[in-house]
């Protein structure tokens, strides 16, 4: 059976180096082409007609004055009268014409009637006491959760505990499953237990059920410390810079070809091909480049298929729609809130004993989940509560290491008022917890370490409110986290060709993070080759299929089946090359560019002359991730970094300044340190961006977004970058876990790091993110007057 | 509506051989030439009191020099000039993003001056010299300061990467050995979101060294 295994470090020449990203000399000269480049034959521009309301019912819809104008070709009606809008901004009907002013003008003729309904925006805390809604579903819910795009496991769940208030008819079922509702939701309506219909209205709120673990009472009343606090995050946004969208084009009646920005190339067609009522295999999904997803870019939304009919109805000419950025800021992406108060309970030594919170946030018209609280230290002893707010700001979507940097937020900063409240440096309370802290406990160990000898904490480190200098109050915070980040599903058809080629396809996509770059380093390593001697083609479903790009979960994919793939192609090579060295299969390597008998560089061929005793077929195997009859594994799940923050705050004005962060990350083996650096020197960026300036503010007068634009949703800027200081753990203890990915987990302490520095500077905790001049002043006069 | 407008002065002083229109401008006085006599082409309006050229309504012909490229275009006047570029000539370096002037991905030069192509009417850019990110590469050769964003990693999904490099170009022709403090003030007009600017940061101190 053929050796997988990475090599070990005396045998790499390039995984781990420092290597420049492949595709980097196309996008610094605007050679790589992004689906909002691509432009079709003829192509038509859509627009789309967006709720102006956050909650309402379509009365009447009337498009014929915009069918009228001339260079109008296709008019779709996403969402027909009677449906029910559930935010502001979503849409209800799209149309394609000539150029873009012509769609623009011909969407303001289309005249959509609503009845407005009440609405709710915010996510405060809720009020004590307040009721909630957990009873049966009545028709208009179903309605509602259709419009909500409600996933169907929580569907299916919510039915079956709570069942429904009417008589379930075969002909609403009907109805349902025409609007899109899978078999799933609609056999647990059929199955669901009718219940008497109680009065009253609905409540945003969704209380999940109570979590009680050890004994929370007992630790409180003997703990020597409780520590208590509010902390949290709000609503923030993806903002990818290309937005969202798609070009769709019918090459015939029944192919559909489809350029989009993805971060699953392999998962779009089969999630248009039942709207579009065209078998999947006709689906063809194209991606070159893309501009930035975050977690947000899985489906092909409803203005995806709108743009494939708009498509259809204009006799297959290509249509591109791609949104504008308010719309990309108020329906194509938002970060969960999540906010707690929290009491924590302690030993005089540090010990944390006991643990409690009452939690609350919104994820939109979903409600959503409690986020992982306590954060990487399972403390012994708690009791957690948490309400879900279910409101009308449009659909919640994974964002970079979904729930991890709201769970650190609220987690480290309730740990660091202890630790203030206990008169401890912080690195010593994390230290002496460490034993709860799950399997990565040791890697933390010297992680906070490396990371304090990089911040030069213990010379900077002051007790809260104790290194202030005239109205500047500096301070240091820090945040530990964890993720999975083991490889997904990947196959890759991995070729050798007699005339040396070698050439490598699989639907992947590279969405920013170096994946081409990771595919080619691995197979070069494999073959002794250069970088440059590997064709690679990725981002299109005539190739085989690869998992999305979510979760970190690309890099141990991809290099996995190619690894696997490689190792097959050179063992196929050696078979055939094998006679003409006077040896066997086995006794031979590829190194330098050459196959030569292990170690003997006098029997050797160049790759060039190994290649041509192919004859003339090439050799073509399948790489598989994962492939379970064939060990070892070559990716792996958990890893531990720790974030740590110097900031300066000016007490006057509130402005918070980032002066130094650090991040210290394990990701297992390390295929590309430089790309690796930039992750995590990307993701304290991000970090620096969430924690200062970023908010999806809602108008609770109009239920709109009040920021949907890049002037007041501010992203950091290059003067907001301090010095950055990124260490990456490598060596024994981590080159043999396998490759683990790394997109999420570095973009999780940076938040929380950032709040600590601000409380240890001017002595008050922050509470929520953003850390804006007006919260701080808020904190600061809070003390003054406590 | 009839008092003087200073700012009009300013525009006629800097741009003798434009139209005088700005995008803001132009949404004014379009509302003007919509009861004026449809023409094609470009004729005279009184606006605020003063003399303006006005386009349209409808297509007009409009011509730009771009990467030393001369193009004819029938478009309308309210196409901009990023618009113009990527839609009409298929030239697509430069993205369209936030598309009102607070991004910087769609930084083109424009007669010797980074400006946001999402935010200058295309019929404005016409007799002025337009480079954009197409033309930096010579022989097949990156440009120093592509180079350098190579090197230092100064790109992660590169939708605003463009933009960058081309603002850093203007950026360094004017300001050939900044300090940090001057790169990080003189680089604020262009956004990245996957946190590029470390890299960028190196970028350009190399380049600032080597000379570009």
């Amino acid at each position: 059976m053929p050796d997988y295994s990475w090599p070990d470090a005396e045998h790499r020449a390039l995984i781990g180096k420092r290597i420049s990203r492949v595709d980097s000399p196309f996008k610094v000269s605007g050679r790589a082409k992004y689906t909002y480049d691509y432009h079709a034959p003829e192509m038509l521009f859509g627009k789309v007609v967006r709720s102006p309301y956050a909650k309402a019912k379509i009365v009447s819809i009337d498009t014929s004055a915009a069918e009228k104008l001339p260079g109008v070709k296709a008019v779709q009606i996403i969402q027909k009268p009677g449906a029910s809008v559930q935010w502001a901004g979503d849409d209800i009907v799209a149309v394609a014409a000539v150029d873009e002013s012509t769609a623009e003008d011909a969407a303001r003729l289309i005249m959509v009637k609503y009845q407005p309904l009440p609405y709710e925006v915010s996510d405060a805390e809720p009020p004590a006491g307040a009721g909630e809604s957990a009873g049966p579903m009545s028709g208009d819910d179903i309605d509602d959760a259709i419009g909500n795009q409600l996933p169907d496991r929580q569907f299916v769940e919510y039915l079956q505990q709570h069942g429904v208030s009417f008589k379930v008819e075969e002909d609403d079922l009907k109805e349902w499953k025409g609007d899109g509702l899978s078999e799933a939701v609609i056999d647990a309506i059929r199955k669901a237990q009718y219940h008497e219909v109680k009065g009253g209205g609905h409540s945003p709120y969704q209380k999940a059920a109570a979590q009680t673990m050890g004994e929370p009472d007992k630790a409180f009343s003997e703990a020597d410390v409780v520590s208590e606090g509010v902390y949290g995050s709000p609503v923030i946004t993806h903002c990818c810079l290309e937005p969202h969208g798609s070009v769709s084009e019918w090459p015939s009646k029944d192919q559909l070809f489809v350029h989009m920005s993805t971060q699953g190339v392999s998962g779009i067609a089969g999630q248009m091909a039942e709207p579009l009522g065209v078998p999947a295999a006709n689906v063809r999904v194209h991606q070159d480049n893309m501009g930035g997803g975050f977690g947000s870019k899985f489906s092909p939304d409803r203005w995806g298929i709108a743009a494939a009919q708009l498509s259809k109805k204009a006799g297959g000419k290509g249509v591109r729609i791609m949104l504008e950025r308010d719309a990309e800021l108020e329906v194509a992406g938002c970060r969960p809130s999540a906010y707690a108060r929290v009491k924590v309970a302690a030993k005089k030594d540090g010990t944390i004993t006991g643990w409690q919170s009452q939690s609350w946030g919104t994820g939109g018209p979903g409600g959503g989940g409690m986020p992982p609280i306590p954060y990487v230290f399972s403390i012994p002893n708690r009791h957690l509560e948490h309400t879900a707010i279910r409101n009308n700001i449009g659909p919640a979507r994974a964002w970079r290491a979904p729930n991890h940097p709201q769970a650190a937020v609220i987690t480290m900063g309730a740990l660091d008022d202890l630790a203030a409240k206990l008169n401890m440096d912080p690195v010593e309370l994390w230290l002496k917890n460490l034993d709860i802290a799950g399997p990565r406990k040791e890697n933390y160990r010297e992680e906070l370490g490396i990371a304090s000898e990089l911040m030069g904490w213990k010379d900077k480190w002051r007790s809260r409110g104790q290194n202030v200098s005239g109205n500047i109050a500096r301070g240091l915070g820090l945040s530990i986290h964890t993720w999975g980040g083991r490889g997904h599903a990947s196959d890759c058809d991995f070729s050798i060709y007699p005339d040396r080629s070698v050439d490598i396809k699989l639907a992947t996509q590279d969405i920013g993070t170096g994946t081409r770059t990771t595919i080619v380093i691995v197979a070069a390593e494999t073959l002794g080759l250069p970088i440059e001697a590997i064709n690679l083609s990725i981002g299109d479903t005539q190739y085989p299929p690869s998992g999305g790009s979510g979760g970190s979960t690309t890099p141990g994919g991809v290099s996995s089946s190619t690894r696997r793939g490689a190792v097959d192609a050179r063992e196929a090579l050696f078979e055939k090359v094998a006679p003409a060295l006077n040896a066997k299969p086995e006794e031979l390597e590829c190194v330098d560019g050459m196959v030569r008998v292990k170690g003997d560089s006098s029997r050797s061929l160049t790759w060039k002359q190994a290649c041509a005793k192919l004859g003339a077929m090439p050799i073509t195997v399948r790489g598989k991730n994962p492939d379970r009859t064939k060990p070892p594994d070559l990716t792996n799940s958990g890893v531990g970094g720790v974030g740590m923050a110097d900031v300066e705050v000016d007490m006057e004005t509130g402005v918070v300044k980032v002066k130094k962060m650090v991040a210290v990350q394990d990701c297992g083996l390390i295929i590309d340190l430089k790309m690796a650096e930039s992750s995590c020197y990307g993701a304290l960026i991000m970090g620096i961006s969430y924690a200062l300036f970023e908010e999806k503010v809602m108008d609770r007068t109009t239920g709109r977004m009040l920021n949907p634009n890049m002037e007041f949703y501010r992203l950091a800027g290059l003067s907001d970058i301090p010095e950055l200081v990124v260490h990456m753990m490598t060596g024994k203890g981590y080159d043999e876990r396998g490759v683990i990915g790394l997109g999420e987990p570095p973009v999780i302490s940076p938040g929380a790091a950032i709040a600590n520095a601000v409380a240890n500077a001017i002595g008050a905790r922050v509470s929520f993110l953003p850390l804006t001049p007006d919260r701080v002043l808020a904190a600061l006069q809070q003390k003054a007057g406590a | 509506m009839q008092e003087h407008d200073p700012r009009k002065d300013n525009l006629k002083e800097t741009n003798p051989e434009g139209s005088g229109v700005s995008r803001r401008e132009f949404l004014k006085i379009s509302s003007i030439s919509a009861a004026a006599v449809p023409l094609m082409g470009t004729r005279m309006v009184e606006a605020a009191g003063d003399p303006v050229k006005v386009y349209g309504p409808g297509k007009v012909p409009v011509e730009l020099v771009v990467n030393d490229k001369k193009y004819q275009l029938q478009i309308e006047p309210r196409v901009t000039l990023l618009d113009a570029m990527r839609d009409h000539l298929e030239i697509t370096g430069a993205k369209r993003v936030c598309d009102r002037a607070e991004c910087g991905a769609c930084t083109v030069i424009l007669d010797g001056k980074a400006v946001y192509a999402c935010s200058v009417l295309a019929i404005e850019a016409q007799g002025k010299p337009i480079t954009t990110i197409e033309s930096l590469m010579q022989d097949d050769e990156l440009h120093p300061i592509q180079q350098a964003f190579v090197d230092n990693d100064g790109s992660q999904c590169g939708f605003c990467t463009s933009g960058f490099v081309l603002a850093t170009k203007a950026f360094l022709d004017k300001y050939p050995n900044p300090i940090a403090e001057e790169i990080r003030r003189g680089m604020s007009g262009n956004l990245c979101r996957c946190g590029t600017y470390h890299g960028i940061q190196l970028a350009i101190a190399q380049v600032a060294r080597k000379g570009a």
